[in-house]
């Protein structure tokens, strides 16, 4: 039994009546390591967290925090605390009551809950807001309370279940910053349930991926990002195109696939394929490239005739929609240079160009 | 443990507790409540003896008693009727109140229906007794037409006291449901309305009044339950001149020498006969997410 | 409509245009002066039977000077006083009675999923909908059904009393209690229990310190609605009570029926005083929600 990993999940179900919401997801969480679930509504990442919590039960499978079995331990006897969505703050306690609730579980003496809690407050800046109602608080402060609720009692594992979702988009990204620094400080293994990928990416060391019960890649944010192992990983992180097709030829790291109107486009494979098996070559926006079909590179092996039909600028980078032979549409992301500033010499709707996609930098993916 | 048998046991603990929150309450229920009522449907087919006791024979005469006597009769008839009355009167006086309160800013809304809400906790009695006072012979308003000389009127012990103080009773429990559903109702729809060229008549009675039905329909039946049993209004302020329905069963059970309970049960379920019928209505009129 | 109430006060729906700026229309009029008039009527009849529980005027119809005559008299008279020991004896044992069992069955109504909730359901709103005199006359017939029984089995007479009007009074006021105690549970939210289990709460501590104090604002209100539906009824008391047991809505009925007098003004006046004094307690407990 290994004793680096503080969370271990090894073929854990769960089944609400006929559906499985969990499906069979194994993981291991290393001490120490800030790691997220990451998903959309509905693919069971909470589920996860609520079994790693106490909440619910696995229906089968084994849960392990720090070597030992919790799958049949009740939720107050584990050495775990969670950060709520909405924060789920007593609404008839006052601050510090919150906060110290905790340990009054633990029946710690008075004197030594009183001062920690002083710490606990000061640690999240809230030192003067000990007597105020939860209510009384904007979200951000709420938030805080909630933190320093769950980490007061030194859990192993902080558990936190999209924490910053009833925040607005600028406390969020500030909140993120402080969350990730707070964990670097405090060495607490933290488990993070998002929906939002680039949220996912900034704070995690890891990433679990997790579709319908199912979990798709685990990952650094640049292995998730840059080497999406399935369709679905690629598609839901960041923004991609897809050419469909069939594998023809396969090598040890990469393949080449044919559409049905007989393109040939080469890329990477994360994973293997076999020939004949139908895939996708992914490419991400930012990495295709758009020429002028008098361009000397334009002869490339992989380029692809297209139609410019829709140019717009959006500060950092200008995004062109393109139209392929077949209707399809594709879109390239040409970053903004003193050279591109002139509108009038750059892409215009209804103009011929030529797409090349670098067989280095595309994906061919199977489901 | 394995999680199977985790899941047995807290199971089984459930079961346990459920068990333990449920049976107090439905004991009591079933026992002084439901049973009663299985006792005086049974009463209601049995034959009164000469003094007065239950004579356990099955007969249907109370209820053919009921339905061709005239003095019973009437007296269901006219309770029906009287409730009917008393409902159309509240909703006409309850609706304008509640969509008033509604209206106005927050604060005010709080302490209008607060003032509504007073009398709906006030001892039913007190209030009626109150109007005896103001319709007597010698009462305020016959006080007041005297010091004018004009010739007194017979105002109290007439079916029309008693209409009046059925509405001044019930009026709260047609105020609050509709208030709630007003409450519920976004005004900025009215303007929709007439944006659409509707006059304010016809966005009331297209719009409003169809969005605000379910708390006219619980107000309604909250309304016609107590006064199709009434029997105390009709006789402290109609001076018991005509029989209602709550009257004869009040008489049957408690006053009548000997009693005829089984004719009095029957009147009971005849009265219950009615409200089922009202409560389908409701049921029909009503979706489940209204209520 | 203890719901309604409480959506009262909530500040919600930007949307109200044109009508907050009490812009006045001849609509408007007319809508005021109608509840001006129908508040008048609901509270002239009131304010007269207060005003002249302190008049001379010894049929109280009139006003001919202030006197507190009534009052003393009403303190001298032992019946009456009786009536009152025994009303509030019942509406406090039935309150405590009917609090606990409606709030044990709101918990199972709201929390569990089992067969047969939908009856239970109903069986709980039936008391509610079903009107008073129909369960009277049940409770009555199934009394003298039981006391027969009771002597045919034991030989031990019984006879209908202040403990037969608190079985009917919890009959009926528990329903109102799990309307009440169900709403707080509605609004209550559950993941406030497992906050404290997360932090280590076991299920006695998260009943008695989470869940509790944060619906007894619910069963405050349930209670002091049972109480005050026991302190009024009359149409029960009246059928359950026996001979020799006399409770104050029965003997307020039994005097109003012989005769108007002033002494009738000034114990309605002090009913009145009693029932606006709850009014305002569950309002403002259940404010604190």
């Amino acid at each position: 039994m290994s004793t680096t990993n503080a969370v271990e999940l090894r073929n854990v179900v769960k089944r609400f009546g006929d559906i499985a919401a969990v499906d069979h997801v194994s993981l291991e969480i290393r001490d120490g390591e800030f790691f997220s679930l990451l998903g959309p509504s509905g693919c069971g990442k909470t589920t996860t967290l609520r079994m790693i919590a106490g909440f619910e039960y696995p229906s089968s499978g084994s849960i392990v925090i720090h070597g030992r079995e919790m799958a049949t331990i009740p939720p107050h006897r584990r050495p775990v605390n969670t950060v709520f969505q909405s924060y789920a703050l007593f609404p008839h306690l006052t601050v510090a009551q919150n906060v110290a609730f905790g340990l009054e579980m633990q029946r710690r003496p008075k004197d030594e809950i009183a001062a920690r809690v002083r710490e606990a407050l000061e640690q999240v800046r809230l030192s003067g807001f000990a007597d105020r109602r939860p209510r009384q608080l904007s979200g951000g402060q709420q938030q805080r309370v909630a933190l320093a609720r769950a980490l007061i009692n030194q859990p192993e594992v902080l558990l936190l279940d999209e924490p910053l979702g009833a925040l607005d988009q600028k406390l969020r990204k500030e909140l993120q910053i402080e969350l990730k620094s707070l964990q670097r400080r405090v060495g607490i293994t933290f488990v993070f349930v998002t929906h939002d990928q680039e949220e996912a990416l900034t704070m995690s060391d890891r990433i679990a991926v997790m579709s319908q019960g199912k979990v798709l890649q685990i990952g650094s944010p640049t292995e998730i990002y840059e080497r999406p192992t399935c369709r679905f990983v690629a598609d839901f992180i960041g923004e991609t195109n897809f050419i469909a097709g069939k594998v023809i030829e396969n090598g040890a790291n990469a393949a080449t696939i044919e559409t049905p109107d007989g393109l040939r486009l080469r890329g990477l494979t994360p994973r293997p394929v076999r020939v004949g098996e139908p895939a996708v070559l992914s490419i991400r926006p930012e990495k295709a490239l758009l020429l002028a079909p008098g361009d000397a590179r334009a002869g490339h092996a992989f380029a692809i005739p297209a139609r410019v039909e829709l140019v717009s600028y959006i500060g950092s980078d200008t995004r062109i929609t393109v139209r392929l032979n077949d209707q399809r549409t594709f879109d390239v992301w040409e970053q903004n240079t003193l050279s591109t500033l002139d509108r009038d010499a750059y892409w215009q709707p209804g103009e011929p160009a030529v797409l090349v996609c670098p067989p280095d930098n595309a994906l061919v993916l199977t489901e | 443990m394995t999680l199977n048998a985790l899941e047995r046991e807290r199971q089984r603990r459930e079961r346990r507790t459920l068990a333990a929150l449920l049976t107090p309450g439905l004991l009591w229920l079933i026992l002084f409540f439901a049973l009663p009522l299985v006792i005086i449907l049974v009463y209601s087919f049995m034959t009164n003896g000469p003094r007065g006791n239950i004579v356990w024979q099955f007969t249907l005469g109370n209820y053919v008693d009921l339905f061709t006597r005239s003095i019973y009769f009437n007296a269901y008839l006219r309770s029906i009727w009287i409730s009917v009355l008393t409902t159309v009167i509240c909703l006409v006086l309850g609706y304008p109140l509640a969509l008033f309160i509604v209206r106005q800013p927050p604060r005010w809304r709080t302490v209008l229906l607060f003032l509504v809400l007073i009398p709906f906790w006030t001892n039913f009695l007190v209030r009626i007794y109150a109007w005896q006072i103001i319709l007597a012979n010698n009462g305020l308003i016959n006080s007041a037409l005297r010091s004018l000389g004009l010739p007194p009127l017979t105002l109290l012990n007439t079916e029309g006291a008693t209409l009046l103080g059925l509405v001044y009773g019930e009026l709260p429990f047609m105020v609050l449901p509709i208030y709630a559903a007003l409450d519920r109702f976004d005004f900025t729809l009215m303007e929709a309305a007439a944006d659409l060229g509707a006059s304010k008549r016809r966005a009331f009675w297209r719009v409003m009044l169809p969005m605000t039905m379910p708390g006219v329909a619980a107000g309604s039946v909250l309304v016609f339950i107590p006064t199709i049993g009434q029997f105390v209004v009709s006789e402290l302020l109609g001076g018991a001149k005509v029989d209602y329905l709550g009257n004869l069963i009040q008489r049957l059970f408690l006053r009548s020498n000997p009693p005829n309970w089984p004719l009095g049960s029957a009147m009971a379920m005849a009265m219950m006969l009615v409200l089922l019928a009202l409560i389908l209505i409701y049921f029909r009129t009503t979706t489940e997410e209204d209520r | 409509m203890i719901e309604a109430t409480s959506t009262a006060t909530q500040p919600r729906r930007a949307a109200r245009p044109a009508l907050e700026q009490g812009r006045l229309t001849w609509g408007g009029l007319v809508l005021m002066a109608c509840a001006v008039l129908i508040y008048l009527f609901l509270y002239l009849p009131i304010a007269i039977l207060v005003l002249f529980s302190f008049t001379r005027d010894q049929f109280g119809v009139r006003w001919t000077g202030f006197t507190l005559d009534w009052y003393t008299r009403l303190f001298a008279n032992e019946r009456l006083m009786g009536a009152t020991v025994n009303t509030l004896y019942v509406a406090l044992v039935s309150t405590i009675v009917a609090t606990v069992l409606g709030t044990l069955l709101a918990m199972a109504l709201e929390r569990y999923r089992f067969r047969g909730r939908n009856s239970v359901d109903t069986l709980i709103y039936l008391p509610i909908v079903i009107p008073e005199i129909v369960m009277a006359v049940a409770l009555l017939a199934f009394s003298a059904l039981a006391f027969d029984l009771i002597r045919l089995l034991t030989g031990e007479t019984l006879r209908r009393s202040l403990t037969t009007v608190i079985i009917g009074h919890i009959a009926f006021s528990v329903s109102f209690v799990v309307v009440v105690v169900r709403t707080s549970l509605k609004n209550f939210d559950r993941r406030l229990e497992e906050a404290a289990a997360d932090l280590g709460a076991n299920s006695w501590n998260i009943f008695w310190r989470v869940t509790f104090p944060l619906i007894l604002p619910g069963i405050i209100g349930g209670a002091l609605l049972a109480f005050t539906l026991s302190l009024d009824d009359f149409i029960i008391s009246l059928f359950l009570s026996g001979p020799g047991t006399s409770l104050l809505p029965v003997e307020v009925y039994n005097k109003v029926r012989r005769a108007v007098t002033p002494e009738i003004n000034a114990i309605s006046t002090l009913m009145l005083a009693l029932s606006i004094t709850l009014v305002v307690l569950s309002q403002s407990v259940q404010r604190r929600q």
